[in-house]
């Protein structure tokens, strides 16, 4: 393939300007990751909560940069358009009804999240589910499912900023080293950050990111249809595309709007997803670090704007369809994947090129550097402390994490630069499915304990195994591959629907029948250490403050008024 | 800051703060309504009438974007006021 690579190379080019103004733009952002460590500072970062955390105490305006740039990631941006692109409406732009019921979800059980996990110094939900059934067996499996689930996301931003950088020019050429060296520098400088500064680094680069995402969107929207003909044309062109017949399965090439039959998917694609998302590590890191209960209730009416945005930005799918661009990777292969930076290449001047370049480089990086402190919190808290080494001081707990979080990014790059990036995306795929499979055990129980732990362990393997199964018998029909789609037929309703929402109803049925038999069989359902009032509790609370207060990070945890399960984990 | 030694605050012991349960049955109807409405996608999966060159499928969603934004911060005023009388806001 390699002559074939340098005839493309030459064919593309670097375009010079653009690359410029996205390695500027990059190195500003870098310099501000590695500043953040002194960002409302805390008593240094030698805790989780510190530097898996950013003391807890970041502000509505914060959280809302950090979550906005936490949930909405570089990979979406690539994808959902990419989708719109191929496919249509059902699979790209259920991203919109998706990521508005997520709010109203989330206002439901994340304050109480937030009040417990405050009260009890949890930092993961495998922490929450630990204490609330005294089951290390539970907790094992909800943290090993946010661990593998994470791990394809982070590889997916990388994917995010080689779609960027292949449209720029680089990341050709024959040199396997040249080749993929700017990606291996990308991700160096991230994880030289998210080591030095934690939560506190992504948290200052949601700033740029943000702003640099809404001011590219907005000019997009303003700009480009005039230059395609209008909306007018923009759906015309769509809808004729979606119509006609794809050469290798002779059907319609997708959908221009969801038909009959195909509004269960739609729908159960949005609220799968929406249920789903705040399950994965760092989504709910992201709400910890927030200073108060009612933060997180604030951001979920003030969150939306971000799904405003993306509703925009998957219809720039179908502006690029009424623009004629051709997404041709750098192996001359046809890649829809490259279709949002293709657009802004074709249609923007360089400089203004770059900038968009930047906004979704610069996106990757946030959601990825939260990935991999939630994925390296789980593993030290959950795994390491529960079954390593149980009397780890806070020090040792934040060390751990540290070294973690760079074992996790150097697996996802190797990862990418050595599979197909298929892998990551049929993982990452299969990865919505696992962690929806954990919302029982999670977001039942912060409600009530009348499901058992054993119940919730069982509904979770059986739904495990089901969802994988269901994936891999969906054949691509253009390529023939399995983990074609997340969609296949639901039994009972004969509808094609998300495979995640058949998996949870099973896993929620097996629930609900063996908490039944278990509990009349009166066998024990654990012990809990967190009472009611711990699910309403808020950042002044006094007992918290007793026991934060007497927090010593060299010395393992301490539990000062001797009341179970306050500030400070076991 | 007192540490534990403040009366006027609810203790651990206390349970749950009171709540006034129409004012939280009230907030989870304004919560539930969006999602009812985005699930229903034969409601909506059509393309007349048009806004601005928008078929209804599309800007209709856009506007369930701020539909749902002023119903979730309506609730948020709901569950604010049904726990307002015990010395806080949760």
């Amino acid at each position: 393939m390699s002559a074939q690579v340098a005839v493309m190379a030459a064919d593309t080019g670097v375009n010079g300007i653009a690359l410029t103004v996205l390695i500027v733009l990059f190195l500003l952002v870098a310099v501000a990751g590695f500043m953040a460590s002194r960002f409302k500072r805390g008593d240094g970062l030698e805790s989780l909560d510190e530097w898996g955390l950013g003391g807890r105490k970041f502000g509505t305006w914060i959280t809302w940069f950090l979550l906005g740039g936490d949930l909405y990631t570089a990979y979406t941006f690539v994808a959902v358009p990419a989708a719109m692109f191929a496919t249509g409406a059902v699979a790209g732009f259920f991203a919109v009804p998706y990521t508005i019921v997520l709010y109203p979800i989330i206002f439901i059980f994340m304050a109480r999240l937030w009040s417990v996990s405050h009260r009890h110094g949890y930092v993961t939900t495998a922490d929450f589910v630990r204490g609330r059934y005294n089951s290390r067996g539970l907790s094992l499996a909800v943290a090993v499912t946010g661990f593998v689930a994470t791990m394809p996301y982070i590889a997916l931003q990388l994917v995010g900023i080689q779609a960027v950088l292949e449209v720029a020019g680089v990341g050709g050429g024959d040199n396997i080293i040249a080749k993929d060296a700017p990606l291996f520098i990308a991700f160096a400088v991230l994880a030289a950050f998210t080591y030095s500064s934690g939560l506190r680094a992504p948290a200052v680069i949601a700033f740029v990111k943000d702003i640099l995402i809404y001011l590219v969107i907005i000019v997009a929207v303003i700009y480009l249809p005039g230059q395609v003909g209008g909306w007018d044309n923009i759906f015309g062109s769509a809808q004729e595309k979606m119509a006609a017949n794809n050469e290798l399965t002779g059907k319609p090439t997708g959908a221009f709007l969801p038909g009959v039959g195909a509004g269960w998917a739609y729908a159960t694609l949005a609220l799968g997803s929406a249920l789903a998302l705040f399950m994965y590590p760092h989504s709910v890191t992201a709400s910890l670090s927030s200073n108060s209960r009612n933060t997180i209730r604030r951001n979920a009416a003030i969150l939306p704007a971000y799904s405003f945005v993306l509703g925009l930005l998957a219809l720039l799918g179908w502006v690029a369809i009424a623009a004629g661009t051709k997404p041709i990777g750098l192996d001359g292969e046809a890649n829809a994947q490259l279709v949002i930076p293709q657009l802004f290449e074709d249609m923007f001047p360089a400089w203004f090129a770059g900038v968009a370049f930047s906004a979704i480089a610069i996106g990757a990086l946030v959601p990825a550097a939260i990935m991999s402190i939630a994925a390296a919190n789980t593993f030290s808290r959950n795994i390491y402390k529960e079954w390593l080494k149980p009397d780890a001081t806070p020090k040792q707990e934040a060390k751990v994490s540290k070294v973690m979080s760079l074992v996790v990014k150097g697996f996802a790059l190797v990862f990418v630069l050595t599979l197909d990036k298929q892998n990551a995306i049929n993982f990452q795929l299969l990865g919505g499915i696992w962690i929806l499979q954990t919302f029982p055990a999670v977001v039942f129980s912060l409600f009530t304990r009348w499901f058992h732990r054993w119940a919730l362990l069982a509904g979770w393997a059986v739904a495990m195994v089901y969802g994988t199964v269901e994936a891999y018998k969906v054949v691509n029909p253009a390529t023939g591959k399995h983990f074609g789609g997340s969609l296949a037929l639901m039994p009972g309703i004969e509808q094609m629907g998300y495979i995640a929402m058949t998996a949870f109803a099973l896993n929620l049925a097996i629930a609900i029948v063996l908490s039944a038999i278990l509990h009349a069989a009166k066998v024990s359902n654990g012990q809990d250490e967190t009472i009611p009032f711990d699910y309403f509790a808020d950042a002044d609370d006094p007992r918290v403050q007793k026991d934060l207060a007497e927090h010593v990070a060299d010395k393992p945890y301490s539990d000062p008024d001797g009341v179970p399960g306050n500030a400070g984990p076991r | 800051m007192t540490l534990g030694n403040d009366t006027t605050r609810p203790r651990p012991e206390d349970g749950p703060p009171p709540t006034h349960q129409k004012l939280m049955i009230a907030a989870g109807v304004l919560l539930v309504i969006p999602i009812i409405a985005l699930l229903a996608v034969p409601t909506y999966a059509k393309e007349d009438p048009e806004l601005f060159g928008f078929p209804f499928f599309f800007w209709y969603q856009f506007l369930w974007v701020f539909l749902c934004s002023g119903l979730t911060y309506a609730a948020y005023r709901l569950t604010l006021a049904a726990r307002k009388n015990n010395g806080g806001d949760r």
